[in-house]
C-alpha cells in the first residue's frame, strides 16, 4: 500500500506532543491542577515523549516509497 | 466520581486530533481497495513490523485492558501467566510450525483451511460459530466502553454506542483490513503513551517496586495467603489454596498454557488474519514474533496498575480507595479510579483516548475477522457462487454495515440481559475449546478425516458443556457458572480452575474422538490435494538465501529466553 504508517503515527504524535508541552508549561505554575500527578508537570514531561517520538517517526519516514523486493 | 473527571478544551482537542487521524487513515486508503483481496486480506502486502504490532494490538482491546488491570489488583503477579506461559508458546508455535500452512495454502481464512484440509461441513461449523461469536464479542466490548463513558464522564449511553461504533465503520469501511491494521498500529502507540505515566506515577507514589512489594505482602497476608502471594508468578502454584487464583501449576501449564492459550493464538481467526495480512512467507511467520516481543511486556503496562491499585489500599495515606461491590472491590474499576486520581486534565485527554483506541482496535479487528469470514465462508460458499471479484468486494464493504449494525444490537441485548451475554460467552468457550485439537492433527497427521474432524469438535464442545454442567466453582451462586446438570461431581476452588480444566476436557475429548473416527473412514482427501496443508506433505522451506538471523527459528529461540527470564526474576 502507498501510505507509510510513520507519516500518520509520526504527526499524531508531534501535534498532541506540541498540545500537551505547550499546555504543560502554560499551566506549570499551577500547583492545584499538578496536585494530583505528586506535583510533577505531567502534562509537560508527557508532551515532550511523545513529541520526541513524533519527530523521530518522521524523521525516518523513507522520502520515495521503496519498491517490493 | 464524576468530580474526578472534569473535561476541559485540552481533553477534548485530543479526543478530537485521534478521531480525526484514524479516520484519515481510512480515507487515505480508500483508493487502494480495487479488490475483495485488497479489502479483506490487505492485498498480503503489508510488512511484518505492521502486522505484528496489529496482531497483539487488536487482542489488547479495551476489555483487556480493564479485566487484566482487575486480575492485576485481585490475584497480583499471577496474572503474568496470561502472558508468559500463556501466550508466548502459543505464539511461537503459530509461527515456526502452523503459519506455513495457513500463509502457503489458498485458503483465505481459518475456516478456509478447515474445508481444503478437511470437509465442508467442519468449514461451516467453524464458519458460522466464528460469525457468530465474533459480532457478540465486539457488541459487549462497545457495550462496556458505552457503559464506562456513562459512569465516568457521564456521557449519553446511546451517544458514546454510536459515535465509537460509527468511526470504526467508517474507517474500516474506506480502507478495509489494511485500514484495521494501520490504524492498530497507531492505537498501539497510543495505548502506550497513555499508560505509561500512570504506570510511573502510581510506582513513585507508592514507593517504586520496593513500596509495592511492602505494601502488597500486607494485602496478602490480610486476605489470609503468605507475605508473597501477590508478588510472585509461579512461587505458590503448588496447592491452589496457596494462592489467591485457586489454581495449580498443571492447570496453569496444561489448561491455560496449552489448550487455552494454543486455541486462542493459533486458531482464532481474528489474530491469524493479521499474519496472514503480511507480504511474505517470511514476514507472516516473523508476525506473531514480532508481536511477542510487546506482549511480553505489556504485563508492565496494565497488570502493574492493578498491583499499585491494591497496594494502595493497605496505604491510608495516599487516599486512594477501590470502590466496593458486594463482599469485595469492584475491580474493574481500577484502571478508571486510577486515571481520575493520577491524571490532571490534559493526560487525562489522553489516557481515556487511549482506552478509547484499546476499545477500537478491538473492535475493528472482530469486524474485519467477521467481513472476510462472511463473504467467503458463508456468502461466497453458500448463498451466491461464481460472481465477479468487484462483487465480492461490494459485499465485503457492505458486510461491515451490517456487522456493525448487528454488534450494536449485541451491545444493546447485553445491556438489557446481563446474564444472556455470559451464558453466549460460555457456549462459545465450548466451541473453542477443542479447536486445537482439530487443527492440530489436521497439520500434522495425514490420516485424520473430514468426518473425525467434524465429530471430534462437536465431540470436544459437549465434553466441555457436560463437565461444566457437572462441576461447580466454590461459593457459586447462579447456573452460569456450572452445575446445571443437577449434581455437582466436583467443585473447583475458584471459577478459574473450572475453567481451566474445562478446556482439558474438551481438548482430550476432541483429541480422542478425531483420531477413533478418522481410524474407522475413509480419507477422501488424497495426498496431492494435502500438499501445502499437512506437515509430512509439504516441501520444507527453503531458507538458504536469507541470512540466518533474519530467519524465524532464531527470532524464536529468542522470545522463548526472553520469556523464561522474566518469569525467572518474577518467579
Amino acid at each position: 500500500m502507498g501510505l507509510d504508517i510513520k507519516i500518520p503515527i509520526g504527526l499524531m504524535f508531534t501535534i498532541l506532543g506540541l498540545l500537551l508541552t505547550i499546555f504543560g508549561l502554560a499551566t506549570g505554575g499551577n500547583a492545584e491542577l499538578y496536585s494530583r500527578s505528586l506535583g510533577i508537570n505531567i502534562n509537560l514531561w508527557t508532551g515532550l515523549v511523545m513529541l520526541a517520538v513524533g519527530v523521530l517517526m518522521l524523521a525516518t519516514v523513507k522520502r520515495k516509497p521503496l519498491k517490493k523486493e | 466520581m464524576e468530580s474526578t473527571f472534569n473535561l476541559s478544551w485540552v481533553d477534548y482537542t485530543i479526543m478530537l486530533v485521534y478521531f480525526g487521524f484514524v479516520l484519515g487513515i481510512g480515507w487515505a486508503l480508500r483508493r487502494y481497495m480495487k479488490s475483495s483481496t485488497d479489502f479483506l486480506e490487505a492485498g498480503r502486502s503489508i510488512p511484518a513490523w505492521i502486522t505484528g504490532l496489529a496482531f497483539i494490538a487488536t487482542n489488547l482491546g479495551a476489555l483487556e485492558v480493564i479485566g487484566m488491570a482487575a486480575s492485576g489488583a485481585k490475584y497480583g503477579m499471577a496474572t503474568v501467566h496470561f502472558y508468559w506461559i500463556g501466550a508466548i508458546p502459543a505464539m511461537i508455535f503459530l509461527a515456526i510450525f502452523m503459519m506455513p500452512f495457513y500463509y502457503g495454502s489458498k485458503a483465505r481464512s481459518v475456516p478456509e483451511y478447515l474445508k481444503l484440509r478437511f470437509d465442508e461441513k467442519t468449514r461451516g461449523f467453524n464458519a458460522f460459530s466464528f460469525a457468530v461469536m465474533t459480532i457478540f464479542a465486539s457488541g459487549i466490548s462497545m457495550y462496556a466502553l458505552a457503559l464506562l463513558m456513562e459512569t465516568l464522564l457521564g456521557w449519553d449511553f446511546n451517544f458514546s454506542l454510536v459515535v465509537s461504533a460509527i468511526i470504526v465503520l467508517v474507517y474500516v469501511y474506506l480502507g478495509g483490513l489494511t485500514s484495521a491494521i494501520y490504524n492498530e498500529v497507531l492505537q498501539f502507540f497510543l495505548i502506550v503513551i497513555g499508560f505509561a505515566p500512570l504506570v510511573i506515577l502510581g510506582l513513585i507514589n507508592i514507593g517504586g517496586w520496593e513500596g509495592l512489594s511492602e505494601s502488597l505482602v500486607n494485602v496478602a497476608v490480610r486476605n489470609g495467603f503468605e507475605g508473597g502471594a501477590w508478588i510472585h508468578s509461579w512461587k505458590y502454584m503448588g496447592s491452589t489454596t496457596s494462592n489467591p487464583m485457586g489454581v495449580e501449576w498443571f492447570g496453569v501449564i496444561v489448561g491455560l498454557g496449552f489448550v487455552l492459550s494454543f486455541g486462542y493464538w493459533c486458531t482464532n481467526f481474528l489474530v491469524v488474519q493479521r499474519a496472514m495480512a503480511a507480504d511474505s512467507m517470511a514476514g507472516a511467520r516473523k508476525t506473531p514474533l514480532i508481536g511477542a516481543m510487546p506482549k511480553m511486556l505489556i504485563p508492565a503496562l496494565v497488570i502493574i496498575p492493578g498491583m499499585i491499585a491494591i497496594g494502595l489500599t493497605s496505604m491510608p495515606e495516599a487516599g486512594f480507595n477501590l470502590p466496593v461491590k458486594g463482599t469485595g472491590y469492584d475491580y474493574d474499576k481500577v484502571i478508571p479510579m486510577m486515571l481520575g486520581h493520577y491524571f490532571p486534565t490534559g493526560v487525562l485527554g489522553l489516557g481515556l483516548t487511549a482506552l478509547m483506541a484499546s476499545f477500537m482496535s478491538g473492535m475493528a479487528g472482530n469486524v474485519t475477522a467477521f467481513n472476510t469470514v462472511w463473504t467467503y465462508d458463508i456468502y461466497q460458499s453458500y448463498i451466491n457462487k461464481n460472481k465477479s471479484d468487484k462483487h465480492y468486494l461490494r459485499v465485503g464493504q457492505l458486510t461491515t454495515i451490517f456487522g456493525v449494525v448487528v454488534s450494536i444490537g449485541a451491545a444493546y441485548m447485553a445491556r438489557m440481559f446481563n446474564n444472556v451475554m455470559d451464558f453466549l460467552q460460555l457456549i462459545f468457550a465450548f466451541i473453542n475449546a477443542p479447536l486445537f485439537a482439530t487443527f492440530l492433527l489436521g497439520m500434522f497427521w495425514k490420516r485424520s478425516t473430514g468426518h473425525g474432524a467434524f465429530f471430534g469438535l462437536i465431540s470436544g464442545t459437549l465434553a466441555a458443556a457436560l463437565h461444566h454442567g457437572l462441576t461447580a466453582p466454590a461459593g457459586a451462586e447462579t447456573l452460569v457458572k456450572g452445575g446445571w446438570l443437577g449434581t455437582v461431581v466436583h467443585t473447583y476452588p475458584s471459577e478459574m480452575a473450572q475453567n481451566f480444566w474445562t478446556a482439558i476436557y474438551a481438548f482430550t475429548a476432541a483429541l480422542l474422538i478425531t483420531i477413533i473416527i478418522s481410524l474407522a473412514t475413509k480419507q477422501k482427501k488424497t495426498d496431492e490435494d494435502m500438499k501445502g496443508l499437512v506437515y509430512s506433505l509439504t516441501p520444507k522451506i527453503s531458507q538458504e538465501d536469507v541470512v540466518w538471523y533474519k530467519r524465524p527459528a532464531p527470532l524464536a529461540i529468542l522470545v522463548g529466553v526472553i520469556a523464561l527470564i522474566l518469569s525467572i526474576l518474577f518467579w
